[in-house]
Formats: C-alpha cells, sequence, structure tokens
C-alpha cells in the first residue's frame, strides 16, 4: 500500500510474547532478603557494642556461628536436594542471633554444634524457612543450656579494646545481689553476660530500626518489656533487698534482644496484632517467674520458647472479625 | 450526615501512575470499518438476537434484546449491515459469540428514544424502563445490569445512593476525565438516579488525589442536590463495601449486597449514561476508556465505540514503543490479562493497559513467613496467610470456615506479599471449589 511509505509504521505489541496471569499485574518489591537483610542491619550495632567490650573473641564466636549456619544450612539443602537458600539471608540471622546468645569465651566447637541444632533440629526438620514452630536460634541456646550449662554460664568480664590476652570471668548482673550494678553500666553494656546481652543501646537502636521498617509489631516488645517492668516493679517494691529493680531487669540479660530480635520473629510469633499482644504479655510473664522464683537466673529464653509453642493456639484466637461480620444471635445457630 | 469520611481497615498504596494521561482530555476515536460487539456485556443473562446476518441496521439500532430481568439488551454502535453472528476472543480468553458489523460510513442514528427533558416530572417507573432499554450496566468493571440495582425487592429500603468516581486503580483516568469534562452529565445522571430510587440527594464519592474533579463537580453539583464527597487515598477505595463503608459507616456483612445496608451503588459513567439515555435518548454504545501504560506511545482517554478492537485503539494512541509484558483490560490489580489483540471493547472497560517488561517479574513463590502484612491490608479483615495455606492443602472446607467467600479478589494481599505467594489466585480457586460443591449439594 502507497500510503503506508509516508506514515511512520506503528509498533504493536506481539500478542505472542503477551504474559497471561491472574492478578495483581504489579507488586510492592518487598521480598524475603530484603526484610532479613534489614534485621541483619539493625543487628549490627549491637555486634559491634560486643565487639568493642569483648575484643576480638566476640567477632571469632559471631563469625563462626554465622558461616556454620549458612554452611550447615547449604549442606542440608545440598542433602534433600533443595535449591540454595542462603541468599534470602535467614541463615545469616539465624547465625548472627546465635553468636549473640553465645558468651565471648565459647569455644569453637560448641558455636558449630550451635548452628547445627539451630539449623538443623531448629529449622530444616520441620521443612525449612517459614515451617518452624519454635525460634532456631532458641532451640539451639537451650540445647546447649541444658548439655553444656558450665560453657554457657560463664561470662567474660567485659573490657574495653580489642585485645585482651586473660580473660576474666564475670556474672551476669541479674546472678549479683541488688545493688552491685550500676545503671550506666547497664546502659551502655559494661556488664557479664552474653555477646548480645551487654549494650541495651545498641540494642534500642536496632529495637528502633526494626520498628522503623515495620519489620516488628510494636505489639510484642511494649507487652513483653512492659509485662516484665511491672511484674518485676511489684516484687521490687515489695522485698527491695532481694529483687532487682525493674530497670535493672529491663535493661540486662537477654531481655531486650529477646524481645526485639528473638519474640517477633515473624515465623513462629502471632500474625494478628491482638496475638501479638497476648505473645509478648505471655513471654513478659513467664520471663519474670523464671527470674524470680525460677532456679535460673535468665528466663527469656524459655519464655519465648512457650510462647512459640502456644503461638498456632493465639493465631486461631484472635481471627479477627470479617469485615461486616455480624454474629448469629442465641438460639439462631446454623 | 457527617462530612469527615471514614478510613476503612487495612488497603495499600501502588504508585498510581495516573500522571501519563490524566490530563490527556477525551478523543473520540474515528469511525471504523467494522466493529465486532460481544454479546454478552453484562453479568446475568446473555441478551437475546434480534438481528441476522446481512440485516441493514441504524446506528442506536438494536442488536440483541433483554432475556430476563437480569440481562440487557444490546445496540448497533454504528450504521451498516450486519456481516457475521461469529465468535470472538473475549476478555476471559475464551472465544464468545459477537456480532460484526460493517459500517456503511453514515453512522446515522436509527429510530432512537425519545429525549425525556422534563425528567423531574416523569414517572420513577418511565426512568428506570429508560434505564433498562438503554442497555445501561455497571461500567466500574463488573457490567451488573443498571437497572437491577435500581429494583430493591419488597420490604428493602433505600436511603443513600452512592455514585463511584473514586477510580482507585492505578493507571487509571477515564472516570476521572469524565467527571471533569462531562461532570454536568455525571451530577445530572445522579439526579436521575435519586429520582427513580424516591431519593432526594445523590453522594459522589471521589479519591483526593483528584482535587479538580472534585472542585469542578461541586460547582455544578448543587443544582441538582448532589453532594460531593472527597475520600482518602487508599487503594481499594473503590470497592463497593470498602465505598459504603466510608462514606455511611455501614458495613456490608458477607454474601449481603449494598441494598441490606439501604444503599446503592453506581459508577459515575454509568451516571453520565444515564443522563444520556434520558435526556438525549442515547443507547450505552459508547465507552470512554484509559489506553495507558509505559510502554504505549502517546497514552490517552478515549470515547470508543463497543466492538471497537483492542488493535484499532493502540493504533490511536501510536502504538507502542516496546514490546510489553503484559496486555490487560482495567487496572494493575484487577485486570484481566489478554493474549489477543482481537479482544473488543465492552461497555465494561475502563482501561486498556500495558505493562512493560521491567514492571513484571517471575517469581517463585516462596514459603509464607508469617509476617502478617497481607492481614494487615486486607480489608475485608480475613487471615489471608492461613487461607492461602488451607487451598494448598486442598482444605477448601478450611478456607470457607476462614471466610474465602468474604474475599474482593482486590489483591493487595499478593500485591504486599514477600514470598510472592499467589494469594489471590489461591482464593478465586477456593471460591469456585465451594460454589461447585455446593452446585453439587443441591
Amino acid at each position: 500500500m502507497s500510503d503506508t511509505e509516508n506514515t511512520p509504521t506503528i509498533q504493536m505489541p506481539d500478542p505472542a510474547k503477551l504474559i497471561v496471569s491472574n492478578s495483581p499485574h504489579i507488586h510492592s518489591g518487598q521480598n524475603i532478603p530484603k526484610i532479613m537483610f534489614t534485621v541483619v542491619a539493625a543487628l549490627m550495632p549491637a555486634c559491634i557494642a560486643a565487639v568493642l567490650f569483648f575484643g576480638l573473641a566476640a567477632i571469632e564466636v559471631l563469625l563462626l556461628c554465622t558461616v556454620s549456619c549458612v554452611v550447615i544450612e547449604e549442606g542440608w539443602n545440598k542433602l534433600v536436594k533443595r535449591h540454595p537458600t542462603w541468599k534470602d539471608g535467614s541463615a545469616i540471622i539465624t547465625g548472627i542471633l546465635l553468636g549473640m546468645n553465645l558468651n565471648a569465651g565459647t569455644p569453637w566447637w560448641v558455636c558449630i554444634l550451635g548452628g547445627f541444632l539451630a539449623i538443623i533440629l531448629g529449622k530444616q526438620l520441620y521443612g525449612g524457612l517459614g515451617y518452624n514452630p519454635f525460634n532456631p536460634v532458641l532451640v539451639a541456646r537451650v540445647g546447649l543450656l541444658i548439655g553444656f550449662p558450665e560453657i554457657m554460664t560463664t561470662w567474660d568480664k567485659p573490657e574495653l579494646g580489642l585485645m585482651k590476652i586473660d580473660a576474666m570471668t564475670a556474672a551476669t548482673p541479674l546472678g549479683l545481689a541488688p545493688g552491685e550494678t550500676f545503671f550506666s553500666d547497664v546502659l551502655l553494656g559494661n556488664i557479664g553476660g552474653c555477646l548480645g546481652e551487654t549494650s541495651a543501646i545498641a540494642l534500642l537502636i536496632g529495637g528502633v530500626i526494626l520498628l522503623a521498617f515495620k519489620l516488628i509489631k510494636w505489639e510484642v516488645p511494649l507487652a513483653f518489656l512492659g509485662s516484665v517492668f511491672v511484674i518485676t516493679g511489684i516484687a521490687h517494691v515489695v522485698s527491695p533487698e532481694t529483687v532487682h529493680s525493674p530497670f535493672i531487669h529491663i535493661f540486662t540479660g537477654g531481655l531486650l534482644l529477646g524481645a526485639f530480635f528473638m519474640a517477633t520473629d515473624m515465623v513462629t510469633s502471632p500474625m494478628t496484632r491482638k496475638g501479638a499482644l497476648i505473645f509478648g504479655l505471655g513471654c513478659g510473664v513467664i520471663t519474670s517467674v523464671i527470674r524470680l522464683w525460677g532456679s535460673y537466673p535468665e528466663g527469656v529464653s524459655f519464655a519465648i520458647l512457650f510462647m512459640n509453642a502456644l503461638t498456632p493456639l493465639i493465631d486461631r484466637a484472635t481471627i479477627k472479625k470479617p469485615f461486616g461480620y455480624i454474629a448469629p444471635a442465641k438460639g439462631e445457630a446454623a | 450526615m457527617s462530612d469527615k469520611p471514614r478510613k476503612f481497615k487495612g488497603g495499600v498504596h501502588p504508585n498510581d501512575s495516573k500522571a501519563l494521561s490524566a490530563t490527556k482530555p477525551i478523543q473520540e476515536a474515528p469511525l471504523l470499518e467494522s466493529y465486532k460487539v460481544i454479546m454478552h456485556q453484562n453479568i446475568g443473562g446473555p441478551p437475546e438476537l434480534v438481528v441476522k446476518k446481512g440485516d441493514t441496521v441504524k446506528k442506536g439500532d438494536l442488536l440483541a434484546k433483554a432475556s430476563g430481568f437480569v440481562s440487557v439488551p444490546l445496540h448497533a454502535p454504528t450504521s451498516g449491515t450486519i456481516k457475521a453472528i461469529d465468535k470472538c476472543a473475549g476478555p476471559t480468553g475464551i472465544h464468545v459469540p459477537a456480532i460484526e458489523i460493517t459500517a456503511d460510513g453514515e453512522d446515522e442514528w436509527g429510530e432512537a428514544f425519545a429525549p425525556i427533558a422534563d425528567w423531574k416530572n416523569t414517572d420513577p417507573a418511565t426512568l428506570k424502563q429508560r434505564v433498562w432499554d438503554a442497555g445501561i450496566v455497571g461500567m466500574g468493571g463488573a457490567g451488573f445490569p443498571c437497572h437491577v440495582k435500581l429494583s430493591p425487592p419488597e420490604g428493602k429500603t433505600i436511603d443513600t445512593l452512592i455514585l463511584n468516581g473514586a477510580e482507585c486503580e492505578p493507571y487509571l483516568t477515564a472516570d476521572h476525565r469524565i467527571m471533569l469534562e462531562q461532570a454536568e452529565e455525571v451530577v445530572l445522571g445522579a439526579a436521575i438516579l435519586a429520582r427513580i430510587l424516591g431519593l432526594k440527594t445523590a453522594i459522589i464519592g471521589i479519591e483526593n488525589n483528584k482535587p479538580d474533579a472534585i472542585a469542578k463537580l461541586n460547582e455544578v453539583a448543587g443544582k441538582y442536590n448532589v453532594r460531593v464527597q472527597g475520600l482518602p487515598v487508599n487503594y481499594p477505595q473503590g470497592a463497593e463495601k470498602q465505598l459504603i463503608y466510608a462514606i455511611t459507616g455501614r458495613e456490608v456483612s458477607p454474601g449481603k449486597l449494598p441494598m441490606d445496608v439501604h444503599c446503592v451503588v453506581q459508577n459515575v459513567a454509568s451516571a453520565a449514561a444515564v443522563a444520556g439515555a434520558v435526556i438525549k435518548g442515547r443507547p450505552s454504545i459508547e465507552r470512554i476508556t484509559t489506553v495507558t501504560g509505559k510502554p504505549v506511545v502517546q497514552p490517552g482517554n478515549w470515547k470508543f465505540r463497543i466492538g471497537t478492537p483492542i488493535s484499532k485503539a493502540l493504533e490511536l494512541v501510536g502504538g507502542v514503543s516496546e514490546q510489553p509484558a503484559k496486555l490487560l483490560l482495567g487496572g494493575p490489580m484487577m485486570g484481566i490479562a489478554q493474549n489477543s489483540l482481537d479482544v473488543t471493547v465492552m461497555k465494561n472497560t475502563s482501561g486498556i493497559l500495558l505493562i512493560s517488561a521491567d514492571e513484571v517479574s517471575f517469581y517463585t513463590s516462596e514459603p509464607c513467613i508469617r509476617c502478617g502484612r497481607c492481614v494487615e491490608c486486607c480489608p475485608m479483615s480475613i487471615l489471608p496467610a492461613t487461607i492461602s495455606q488451607a487451598v494448598e492443602n486442598k482444605r477448601f472446607d478450611w478456607a470457607e470456615e476462614l471466610n474465602v467467600m468474604n474475599c474482593i479478589e482486590c489483591g493487595s494481599c499478593s500485591y504486599v506479599c514477600p514470598s510472592h505467594r499467589p494469594l489471590n489466585q489461591h482464593f478465586k480457586r477456593a471460591k469456585i471449589e465451594i460454589q461447585a460443591q455446593l452446585r453439587k449439594k443441591k
């Protein structure tokens, strides 16, 4: 045709190349690696604080745990013929959090064993990411605590500076009598404990990052910390000689780490807001009970694991009322 | 009634991408040589054919008549001869019956309806009959016959008429342009609809991202006692139940209709069509559609006759600058993907949208990490993550227990899911399975 020479040819879509799929056809761009690596970033302040107080030994533990978690996860994937999953970042988080739950002097083989417990027993045996009922890190921590109580409860005395030759040991403030711990030490992290239990400020910065990126539900840390504060506060008022002040309780032990980074684990905590509130409350109550009357100085891990087990029930009990739902009138049951 | 709209729970905020075509005035598409009018353009019964091959028709003549109450007639988009009554590519991927008309180029009106200028003193039943005769359907997307909504069954009272001008789907600007350029018709249509329902007033709900449309409608709204209500920008604000809630605070219960909370919702384009049918005696043979998307050379808003093939529509906008990944009828959240350019514009085609390759990614669905984002954004307050797991395990009974039938398929959950789970797809499947089981029981 002659008129096509004058008009520029119009490019038309090739129908054979059109993709047909279900709606919606656009996506928010959010994905698992983005979420996981933001959590890793939120953990960095606490990692830096750990290294400042415990030196190279801290780096050693953190790295060893992270590498062993990733290697073990990939080994398992090979074994069960699954696609590599390390890029989703979940094993890296597990590794860092595991390191945070150990102390600076932990022998290398305990780190690797911890990685094995977390990844295999805590996660992969249930089917991998998304299917584990319990927080993998806490499964490993409690496993190690029962197997090697000595190693797990001997803490290095923190000392600013990277090079330390002879490490001294120190007790967790919760194991000391009230009055022996200074609040400023607690806040900065100049106290004995696991790598992730030391600096309250660093943990709070991480918590703020998580909240700012909406990666955790604020209900969990609020209910968790709030209930511990209230219960230990009442106990402190009743018996100031035997019970620490609630501020010490909040900022020591694994509470901040647990409240911001472990209890908030998406996979093992409730999906609804109301459920998150109940979950946090339960964690706080159990933690306080163990701390005040139990034989362990610390109860965060047990509390979270216990509430993990209740998560499916909480989820079921807190199903939201569907839009426009009207409860059937009594006697009118369908 | 308070002027402050309520914010429904949940929702998402996708990039609206409306700037591509929001400022482009509606252009009238030139007359084509032939049109392929898809027979079944409404929810409910398909209309019955009244023409045969070889017949000559004038513009606006009846092609098919309503086959029942929930059915609407179909009219000729132009004058010409019936070339064939055959099958053509349909919007859902199946070939559907269509009437092919070869235009004679005269574009001459046939025996059109008599205009009803004095609508204010006309019997509501006559007005309603006109709406039905003109073949007007819900032009927001569903295509539900307009007159059915105007006929509440005995015992159901209507006290609120809402016009849906939310246009919450990204990219689409057709309703926006209609409200700007045909404000008078929209408001007039609203007033006529209100008269049919025996109401004194109507409310037009518009998302606040269209301030010019709100201002324009406000200029003329007072004359007809119509109120314009700005709404928060939140997808899916234009979903019927969310719109009713935002304006009246009433919640439509699962399985119930707007009528059950005394409301009727009509799209703004439908209202404009109603005004045309009553005042000018025009049947529904035109559709204002947004043709847009990043690959489109000149995105814009066009007035097409029904039966215009998508290929012709794309020629008018200068074609594409690159091969698009997807061709959609409707918006990116709820639109239907097409694999043919032969599909034709229907009464409810609100947009022809091309999605570029860089907007589309291939995902493998990963396990749910229970982040709860879908639970947060679900405007119907159901648990998408849990229902999706029920569907994966073929536990449709469980899905039903979790109120999957409540799902409005807005796609917000799939949009936010970091694991790229096909949530919306799962729910559509569950609904089909549950309905199939219900039929079996009967």
